[in-house]
């Protein structure tokens, strides 16, 4: 592998002093399962890896039904779906966090890593797409906050500035009658990488009847994880009905622009989008009227 | 090249101590700093678990850690299972069960295993497939492989 230096950071105005003195070739290394592997394929030009595991604040896991979630950015997989409340309060991200790489993966990699790897396929960001996540950046000129569909900018490009780093993520607590759900379409049961993956959060009126509002997210059909916002607002205020479903499920596929790979054909993936995203919306749905 | 960093950490229960450069993995580490050749190199790049420990109670891939991480952690592999005149259960279940042909998967489909049966001691042949899905074998068609682990789940 390439050589660099290693730097375990221990405060986060050290890790952003080291990232903005260091700047392109710096690197931070959380649970390293991208990362890693990019530099020792040499995909990655790193000279300096920063190690944020022992920042205290990348660790906190911090659930409050009141104010919501507080995710550090190097909180691992397991973390996440070990912690029962934030299996009841946000399904859709613990459906992506148990289908990320195996139970090995899962014990190193985190939602906070698999965002800033950017990947388009990456099953970890549809799920804060629509459970309304906000990053929160540290960087020279202080903190700052980003809505998590304006944090992927390419593939493997995000909205990180020089010597800025991603601390956490915040998510809302969920409204009352609301789920989430995400899935993907791979030809294996495990192990692989999305050929389209679609998230759904809703939110239904007291009878679980109407829709009051609904957010769609789309993986691997656009070089950065893609909200699909006029196929979400759609919903708003409709009745839970399949033409309802199918016609967000259409504004999901117009907004659609995948390419053909080995994964797949970008008229499979076009195709796939309409069936994910009703089985997101449906299952969303369902969660809503399983719960007491 | 970069300096060589000082790492002390514990490897199955015993404090040891090396030098390693940053780009070193923990798999290199073992295999040819400590001379500790269970764990497997298969793919590195984390798709095939030949390589899988145990880091602070959680199953990793070596081949996506840096060795300079381990600083003050704890490692198990599976150097560590075996007493000196007694296997493991999960060691005497793989041989029981003929779970192992060419044997390059088997140390980390156990440490993988071991993992497994810490935190949960009965676990459903569902569950055993699911928690082994980053393990690959390439011999022995995985059915042998499970029913040694539900053998070791059941023997204890
Ligand atoms: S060698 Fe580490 S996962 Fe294959
Ligand atoms: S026994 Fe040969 S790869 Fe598993």
């Amino acid at each position: 592998m390439r050589d660099f230096s290693y730097i375990a950071a221990t405060t986060i105005p050290e890790a952003v002093a080291l990232l903005d003195e260091k700047g392109e070739n710096a690197r931070i290394l959380a649970g390293g399962t991208d990362l890693i592997v990019q530099v020792r394929e040499a995909r990655r030009d790193v000279d300096w890896m920063i190690d944020i595991k022992s920042i205290p604040e990348v660790n906190v896991l911090d659930y409050n039904a009141d104010t919501g979630l507080v995710l550090g950015a190097a909180v691992e997989c397991y973390k996440i779906y070990a912690d029962d409340a934030i299996c009841d309060a946000y399904p859709g991200l613990i459906d992506a966090t148990t289908i990320i790489g195996g139970t090995a993966i899962q014990g190193r990699a985190g939602v906070g890593g698999n965002l800033c790897n950017a990947s388009p396929a990456a099953d970890g960001i549809p799920p804060l797409i629509v459970l309304n996540a906000t990053c929160v950046i540290a960087g020279p000129n202080g903190e700052r906050e980003l809505r998590v569909e304006q944090f992927c900018t390419a593939p493997g490009q995000t909205a990180l500035e020089k010597g800025e780093m991603l601390v956490s993520m915040k998510i809302p607590a969920p409204a009352s009658n609301s789920s989430s759900y995400y899935l993907r379409f791979i030809p294996r049961n495990e192990m692989d990488i999305a050929v389209v993956g679609a998230g759904a959060s809703v939110t239904l009126d007291d009878a679980k009847q109407t829709i009051v509002s609904a957010r769609i997210a789309l993986a691997a059909v656009a070089p950065t994880p893609l909200f699909a916002e006029e196929a979400s607002a759609l919903l708003a205020g409709r009745e839970v009905s399949d033409e309802a479903i199918d016609a967000a499920a259409q504004a999901a596929q117009a907004i659609a622009r995948p390419i053909s790979d080995m994964r797949g054909t970008a008229e499979q993936r076009t195709h796939l989008v309409g069936v994910l995203t009703r089985r997101a919306l449906n299952g969303a749905i369902q969660r809503v009227r399983d719960a007491a | 090249m970069a300096r060589r960093s000082h790492v002390q950490t514990t490897l199955n229960g015993e404090t040891v101590e090396f030098l390693c450069e940053p780009r070193q993995s923990l798999l290199e580490v073992l295999r040819d700093e400590l001379h500790l050749t269970g764990a497997k190199e298969g793919c590195n790049n984390g798709n095939c678990g030949a390589c899988s420990v145990i880091l602070d109670g959680r199953l990793v891939n070596s081949c996506l850690v840096l060795g300079v991480e381990t600083e003050g952690k704890s490692v198990e592999t599976i150097e560590g299972l075996a007493e000196p005149d007694k296997l493991h259960p999960i060691q005497d279940a793989f041989l029981e069960n003929a779970a192992l042909q060419c044997g390059i998967c088997t140390p980390g489909f156990i440490m993988s295993a071991k993992a497994l049966l810490d935190q949960n001691p009965n676990p459903t042949e569902h569950e055993v497939r699911y928690w082994l899905a980053g393990n690959l074998c390439r011999c022995t068609g995985y059915d042998k492989i499970v029913r040694a682990v539900l053998d070791a789940a059941a023997a204890k």
